[in-house]
């Protein structure tokens, strides 16, 4: 009928979030063809394709690009796995579960920041830290995580925060469960993990695919546990692409190298966010 | 000169011709009820009415207006939901005097016909109580008393009933054919219980595939359906619809059957007995006591089953045989097509 | 499932796992009531005399109280300023769907995407242009633009989920668009708005990419007071535990007390 109205209503929306995509995006586009580096104040000369190739030439890169595989793919799963099971352990009612949700949620309410410099100094500082007081407790050498396992760290890290959100999506959705097709089952004489396989897992796929969906959103930015913690090192063991665009801008003061790195980020992120979308975009038109 | 007019209506969902060209005269004050199978296309052709939905082709007047384009807000018409559609987060008072309150109304009057309405339909009590609070039943009273409230031009219903317990639905029907009498409003209910047709309607409007299958009183359409499809509609149990050469010897107006065509005869007009010329033995295979009445279920030596309805208690018993024969005063006759072909003599008047 | 022993079971378990999660949490708010001495004992100290000494030091040594408002007034004005350009782009997408609402949705969304760093240098630019570096104003427009698709989602999301048949009901009962959303639309979505803006006032909180480099000690919010405290000055982990709390537990307070509201913000649609 009217047309007008809602586009009126959208208006304003839509040009916020394409300030926020489309204009940095043809700015970064513009200076990952020219050579911009904050100290050489000589202008900006075409560049041609130099900077992808320095970017992508750096030997920084292919480890950077495993590395932020790596950790996307192990925070996911330690969330969404552990997650679920946390989320069958408090679907059913018992004592005090409003006061453990109260405690499940909280990891979610930190501050990265913070997150990152309480595992770095509290816990897995190798001779203060909690890990290794345990450790020595317990007659073992402590483990100098962030220097040995500096990648495992700060998956231990995410994972920690992020796990909440899982669990918590997944008990909403489990509450949501048909109790009569449960009930069924049982009759039906299926056993704990036969209900898990036929009626649970498959319950949750919508809520697997959303969970995925926004953490794909913050992990891929994952900045300051990477930042405070490691600095994106020992040499390149936890340096991601986000990280890495960061250190050639700031670090290295290369604009043009910087802005080829981002465009490149686009690319895995429109990439990834193609065939999340594909999952959730069917989730969204029910 | 109708009050409500439809004129060739259509509707297109994607490719799909769900509508085919409706042509309606409603007269001031009718009850009118569209009944049909799932998917015929009642709801659809209410929502149509009501500006829910746009109409693809065709027109729509109301009292000389053209509404086919206007908004549902400015139709002047009330409808009530199947699902209520209370507003929650309101009280019945505010619930039924809403539309009055966008329309600007003084407060006064609006109080003054809400309490008028209150009183009909017994809700004086609950003015204040939100629908969270109320039953089912009273539910739908609210949703009656927010249409009744504004006293538009026709009323909609959208089978208001389905939602209700047995008892509870008898009863409310009764209250709805009372409100009709006392109020006389224009009146379009959409159904799918011939019952209700049968005992609201002034006219029925039987629905299939989107197209009107035939209208008229609810007498009419029983007894003078227009084809088959309607014949087995309204009444139930329905009509025993047989292949004409099913059994030829059971009619004796055998000369206007059409060979490759049906009959078909009303339960109670399929009459048990002994023998009898022109009879037909059958086997009886159920027998259902009601008490008001019985209905027996007996198959013919070719395998036809027929159903037959009797007022009289009965002491067959599943496996016997009986005899079966046709009242020729009330045999309907179907071409292949399914059009029926002569009215059946003795359904005058 | 249903023997008492699952019971207990699944009790024990369910409290054992929330306690190790939470444990760091604790650890840390321990450690804030401990001395420096304190803080770095072998084994560590459980039971001590608490002080209020960090406390006061990170008081003293910082702005707490500038850095605590700036968060506050980021994460709150910018949250509002998105849910006043959300709501109505929520509705329209809801009610008035067209074949492109879907398509923009997945537009809106795959923009979030983008890691910051990406845009960093040009918006980096731009607001050194029109003077907004290190401005409480520059800081909250950008966490309005950083929320905006997630509460666009969240709150269509919800949207979408109230009757049909009760909006129809309003539109028989003569409603304009406008009427239809202040009196059905409006008061029936207070639930999923505050759900909505709890996640997002959350998330504007906890900002710390932006805050850190579009922000200094001005502007900066409590992410930049703690940014102060990584660098390795020596011991000092009761002060940074100190701070460290202040800094988590408004929002932390937040999150507790409306924790039912706030899970309910975070399902995004996923349970219906």
């Amino acid at each position: 009928m009217n047309r007008i109205i809602p586009r009126t209503l959208l208006m304003p929306a839509v040009v916020a979030v394409s300030i926020i995509s489309v204009v940095p995006l043809l700015i970064t586009l513009f200076y990952s063809f020219v050579r911009y580096s904050m100290l050489d104040p000589s202008g900006h000369p075409f560049h041609g394709f130099d900077n992808f190739h320095f970017f992508f030439t750096d030997a920084s890169f292919l480890p950077a690009l495993q590395n932020t595989f790596t950790l996307l793919f192990s925070v996911m799963l330690i969330t969404v796995v552990l997650g679920t099971a946390l989320g069958l352990l408090i679907n059913e009612a018992f004592p005090g579960r409003a006061v453990v949700r109260v405690l499940l949620i909280s990891p979610f309410l930190v501050m990265p920041a913070v997150n990152a410099l309480m595992w770095k100094n509290m816990l897995l500082n190798p001779i203060y830290g909690l890990f290794a007081q345990i450790s020595i407790f317990f007659g073992a050498t402590p483990v100098d995580w962030l220097s040995a396992h500096p990648l495992v760290s700060i998956i231990m890290m995410v994972s920690w925060q992020w796990l909440p959100f899982a669990c918590l999506i997944f008990m909403t959705a489990l509450q949501s469960m048909d109790r009569e097709q449960l009930e069924a089952a049982r009759m039906d004489g299926a056993t704990y993990l036969q209900q898990l396989r036929y009626l649970y897992i498959p319950h949750l796929g919508r809520a697997v695919s959303v969970v995925l969906m926004i953490e794909m959103i913050f992990l891929l930015s994952v900045f300051a546990e990477i930042f405070t913690t490691t600095g994106g090192g020992p040499g390149f063991d936890t340096t991601t692409i986000t990280f890495m665009i960061y250190q050639q801008a700031l670090l290295s003061y290369d604009i043009g190298a910087a802005s080829a790195g981002a465009l490149f980020a686009v690319l895995i992120a429109n990439i990834a966010a193609f065939f999340l979308m594909r999952v959730i975009g069917k989730n969204l038109s029910k | 000169m109708a009050y409500l007019q439809l004129k060739n209506i259509e509707k297109f969902f994607g490719e799909h011709r769900a509508i085919k060209g409706i042509d309606l005269d409603i007269k001031q004050g009718e009850f009118v009820v569209f009944v049909g199978p799932s998917g015929c296309g009642k709801s659809t052709l209410l929502r149509l009415i009501a500006g829910l939905e746009p109409i693809d082709n065709g027109t729509l007047s109301l009292d000389g207006r053209d509404i086919t384009s206007l908004p549902s807000s400015k139709r002047d018409l009330a409808m009530v939901f199947q699902s209520y559609a209370l507003y929650p987060h309101m009280t019945v008072y505010q619930n039924m005097s809403f539309a009055l309150k966008l329309a600007g109304v003084d407060p006064k009057i609006i109080r003054e016909k809400v309490d008028k309405a209150a009183a009909i339909l017994d809700l004086a009590r609950y003015l204040e109580r939100t629908p969270k609070e109320l039953s089912g039943g009273q539910r739908q009273r609210v949703a009656i008393g927010r249409a009744i409230v504004r006293d538009p031009k026709v009323f909609l219903f959208d089978e208001p009933l389905s939602n209700l317990d047995a008892a509870l639905r008898v009863q409310t029907r009764i209250e709805i054919a009372k409100l009709h009498r006392e109020l006389g409003a224009t009146t379009i209910y959409v159904t799918h219980d011939q019952v209700e047709a049968m005992t609201l309607a002034d006219r029925v409007v039987v629905l299939r595939d989107g197209q009107i299958e035939q209208h008229g009183s609810p007498l009419e359409l029983y007894d003078r359906p227009a084809n088959r499809f309607v014949a087995q509609f309204i009444g139930t149990p329905s009509m025993n619809v047989v292949p004409f050469d099913a059994a030829p010897q059971l009619l004796s107006g055998a000369s206007q059957a059409p060979s490759d065509g049906f009959v078909g005869v009303r339960p109670e007009h399929v009459l048990l007995g002994d023998a009898q010329p022109g009879s037909v033995p059958v086997t009886v295979e159920l027998v259902e006591s009601l008490g008001v009445e019985t209905l027996t279920y007996v198959r013919l030596p070719n395998n036809v089953q027929l159903v037959s309805r009797g007022a009289e208690r009965s002491r067959l018993q599943p496996g016997q045989q009986t005899h079966v024969t046709f009242d020729q005063h009330f045999i309907h006759y179907f071409d292949a097509a399914g059009k029926s072909r002569a009215p059946a003599p003795g359904a005058q008047a | 499932m249903h023997s008492k022993f699952h019971l207990y079971v699944r009790t024990a378990a369910a409290w054992l796992c929330a306690l190790l999660l939470f444990f760091p949490i604790f650890w840390l708010a321990l450690m804030a009531f401990k001395t420096e001495g304190q803080a770095i004992t072998t084994p560590p100290l459980l039971f001590f005399t608490p002080t209020l000494d960090s406390f006061r030091e990170v008081l003293a040594r910082d702005n707490y109280f500038g850095y605590a408002f700036n968060s506050l007034f980021t994460s709150v004005v910018s949250t509002a300023i998105g849910l006043l350009i959300a709501i109505p782009a929520a509705y329209s997408m809801a009610f008035f769907p067209t074949g492109g609402t879907i398509g923009l949705l997945k537009f809106m969304l795959s923009s979030r995407y983008m890691p910051g760093v990406g845009a960093l240098m040009p918006i980096y630019i731009c607001y050194q242009y029109f003077g907004l570096l290190d401005t409480r104003i520059g800081l909250t427009i950008m966490f309005m633009l950083m929320n905006l698709p997630i509460m666009i989602w969240l709150l269509y999301t919800s949207m979408k989920e109230l009757p049909r048949e009760i909006l129809e009901a309003s539109r028989m009962d003569g409603a304009s668009v406008w009427e239809e959303f202040r009196h059905v639309v409006l008061p029936l979505s207070v639930g999923g708005i505050a759900s909505t803006a709890l996640v997002c006032m959350v998330w504007a909180w906890n900002e710390s990419f932006w805050s850190l480099n579009l922000g200094a000690s001005n502007a900066g919010t409590l992410a930049w007071l703690i940014a102060s405290y990584s660098s390795p000055e020596g011991l000092f982990w009761a002060k940074l535990s100190a701070a460290s709390l202040m800094a988590i537990a408004p929002i932390m307070a937040l999150g507790w007390f409306c924790q039912k509201q706030l899970v309910q913000g975070m399902t995004f649609g996923a349970v219906k």
